[in-house]
């Protein structure tokens, strides 16, 4: 903690988190201890082993910023280019981390709770799993958050409700200063509940810097089943960490679909899931496209306690320009948790000699009657492929983003909803004829 | 249609095709033999824009148009075809898309709209019974896992959907039953026609049976040693090579 760039904005955040609460809100003694959480476990730099490949120092430079940023206004027309086109669904819409339910579109009552946090946290739910995900106790970005959070989204899909849409939820990012924003989400699948969750995402502004520090905790009770897609695109000059923690319970069906696009600085997910029930399924599935000097750091988690569960981990990803990625995977089978399948799956596609991967897999296992496994490719596109495309007509930019495609089509294939899939195929054209 | 001039070409530093002369008119169909490594699939490389080809000297002018000048796609989409000795695989790519992006690339060139699904639906399945093709590899990535009798079969079904000018084969029929042979030499010969020409690399004489070429060039260490006819072949099946290397001294 002691270079130039971290050493004010560390003060900064403690002076400034002092201050933000009053002592009468009812989250006030949760905030204090996470502020001393933090304070224990400090702002990590290249020496922390979680954030050896992303320079988080770096990206903290903007100063001075704002620890807080109301919703600013925002109309249909600016809101429209983040629509997901022929998708017919539900929209939750978040400005800055605060939900605009003149925006929104939200599913009746009947079957899903959706608030604003802050006004959840007199709710039972609130009250059994806000902040008590194991995997977050360790996070000094999570206990950053629980200090200065302002609000985000809490959803509760009650028992054996089935959503008949999907929901989207756009998180918008509208500034006039730089600031350091602190969304947080807890949704919780009651037991049987089945959802399909997509976030993306939409900038606003122009040059201000938007450092998003989101948590967000995603609890699966028993045989509840969730799509989670997340979309992270289309914000210019924005660093986002995002935590996501799930936790499932016996029977239940988790699948996650993360999408790191273009136009972030900096993006690092913490994407965890701690299986505390036996007989769960686990889908944690990614692809990174990152140009120009994006920096895109996966970091995810399989924390398999109990027995009988199956967890498949596939994350690929396509570099381009001088940007740079990092994948860390990794798979806890404690001691009890036989007959846990566990697979993992890295693959990645190079498309300039300037940009680089490390990716490692960090699996500890503990069970002896266990199957898990793990992979690691890196590769570029073959010339040998792409002449036999041209040879046929195809241009070179045709030819690349056929071969593009074809490499991200084990993950864009999974998409369940036709009108999604397409999107993302076509965001993925988009990125690679620039 | 294809007229090569004093073409010499060299990769990696090593010279292999020497000067080479050929002249290919509308219709024609050209055969081109000779003995492993004399040159033949390079000089395909070469007319087709491969890139760790480089050209040291010579001309090569394509129904017009200076060919050495033009990107690959840009001589695909003038109207040329190579017929790969070795096709590669390509996961994820399936064919179907494969074939309907590249006839809509060259049609965009030509200024022509996308084709109608109905349309490129009727097209692809009179081809695929041009070639005998199974239906079932059109949804299959390209390629993956074929047969070697079913990946030639696919290039002759990509030159019978892109409908070149110049189809050049190479080797075409090696790997290939006699049935699978009678089949895509089949398939040529409906194809051919008053304006296409073909160039047919091949090492065995019973392919120039079903296709009937109007001339034999024996390629010999990157130059074309002997021209004839049909008949050339035969006596290139019965004596070999060797006695052309007599010939060669005193090109
Ligand atoms: N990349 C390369 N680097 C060096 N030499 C090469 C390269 N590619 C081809 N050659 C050489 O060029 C020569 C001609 O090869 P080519 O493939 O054109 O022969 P070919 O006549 O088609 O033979 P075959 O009948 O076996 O198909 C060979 O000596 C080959 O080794
Ligand atoms: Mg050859």
């Amino acid at each position: 903690m002691t270079s130039d760039i971290t050493t004010p904005f560390y003060q900064y955040i403690l002076d400034g988190g002092n201050g933000l609460t009053p002592k009468e809100d009812v989250l006030y003694g949760v905030r204090q201890d996470a502020l001393a959480r933090f304070r224990t476990l400090g702002l990590p730099d290249l020496k922390t082993e979680a954030w050896r490949y992303t320079n988080i120092q770096r990206v903290l430079k903007e100063q001075p910023f704002v620890l807080q940023q109301q919703a600013l206004p925002v109309t249909a027309a600016q809101l429209a280019p983040a629509f997901i086109p022929e998708l017919s669904c539900y929209r939750a819409v978040l400005v800055n981390g605060h939900l605009q339910p003149e925006l929104s579109e939200l599913p009746a009552a009947k079957d899903i709770t959706i608030t604003k946090l802050s006004e959840a946290t007199q709710q039972k739910g609130f009250k059994t799993f806000f902040d008590k995900h194991p995997h977050l106790a360790d996070q000094p970005f999570a206990a950053l958050n629980t200090a200065l959070f302002a609000d985000g989204l809490f959803i509760e899909l009650k028992a054996n409700a089935v959503l008949d849409k999907p929901l989207h939820i756009i998180h918008v990012y509208t500034l006039t200063q730089h600031a350091f924003l602190q969304p947080r989400h807890l949704w919780i699948a009651h037991p049987h509940a089945s959802a399909t969750v997509i976030e993306s995402t939409l900038g606003l502004h122009n040059d201000a810097v938007a450092f998003v520090n989101s948590v967000n905790e995603v609890v699966l009770e028993e045989n509840a089943e969730l799509w989670h897609y997340n979309i992270q695109n289309a914000v210019q000059n924005s660093r986002h960490i995002n935590q996501t923690a799930a936790r499932q319970e016996t029977y239940s069906r988790y699948h996650h679909y993360n999408f790191a696009l273009p136009q972030a600085t900096m993006i690092r997910n913490n994407t965890s899931v701690a299986l505390t029930g036996s007989y769960t399924e686990t889908d944690l599935h990614g692809l990174y496209l990152a140009n120009g000097n994006q920096h895109v750091d996966n970091h995810t988690f399989v924390d398999h306690l109990v027995p009988h569960c199956n967890s498949n981990e596939l994350y690929k990803g396509v570099l381009l320009d001088t940007a740079n990625s990092v994948f860390t995977g990794r798979i806890h089978v404690h001691q009890d948790a036989q007959k846990t399948n566990a697979f993992q799956q890295n693959n990645n596609l190079l498309l300039s000699e300037k940009a680089t991967i490390n990716s490692q897999p960090q699996l500890e296992i503990y069970a002896d009657d266990v199957k898990c496994s793990h992979g690691f490719t890196v590769g570029q596109f073959s010339d040998e492929s792409l002449f036999y495309l041209r040879t046929r007509g195809i241009g070179a930019e045709a030819a690349k983003h056929l071969l593009v495609n074809a490499f991200a089509f084990d993950i864009t294939d999974q998409v369940h909803i036709p009108a999604l899939q397409h999107y993302l195929t076509e965001e993925i054209r988009t990125v690679i004829s620039n | 249609m294809l007229t090569i001039k004093n073409l010499h070409a060299e990769v990696d530093g090593k010279e292999i095709l020497k000067g080479i002369d050929l002249e290919i008119r509308k219709g024609e169909v050209h055969a081109i033999m000779g003995p492993n490594g004399s040159g033949k699939s390079s000089l395909a490389s070469v007319l087709a824009g491969r890139e760790n080809y480089t050209v040291t000297q010579g001309e090569v002018n394509f129904d017009g148009k200076d060919l050495l000048e033009l990107s690959p796609e840009d001589r695909a989409r003038e109207g040329m075809f190579l017929a790969f000795q070795y096709p590669v695989e390509i996961p994820g790519v399936s064919n179907i898309n494969f074939l309907k992006t590249a006839l809509n690339e060259i049609r965009a060139y030509k200024g022509l709209p996308a084709m109608e699904a109905k349309e490129f639906l009727k097209l692809t399945k009179e081809k695929q019974q041009l070639v005998e093709f199974n239906a079932n590899l059109m949804n299959r990535s390209l390629n993956e896992g074929f047969s070697g009798g079913e990946k030639k079969r696919n290039e002759i079904l990509q030159l019978a959907m892109l409908d070149p000018k110049l189809g050049i084969l190479d080797e075409t029929d090696s790997g290939l039953d006699i049935d699978a042979l009678r089949i895509v030499a089949g398939g040529v010969n409906k194809l051919r026609g008053p304006e296409k020409s073909f160039l047919v690399i091949t090492h065995y004489q019973r392919l120039l049976d079903y296709i009937v070429p109007d001339f034999v060039h024996v390629l010999y260490n990157g130059r074309i040693v002997k021209t004839g006819t049909k008949e050339l072949a035969l006596e290139l099946e019965e004596k070999g090579y060797d006695w052309l290397k007599e010939a060669e001294v005193h090109v």
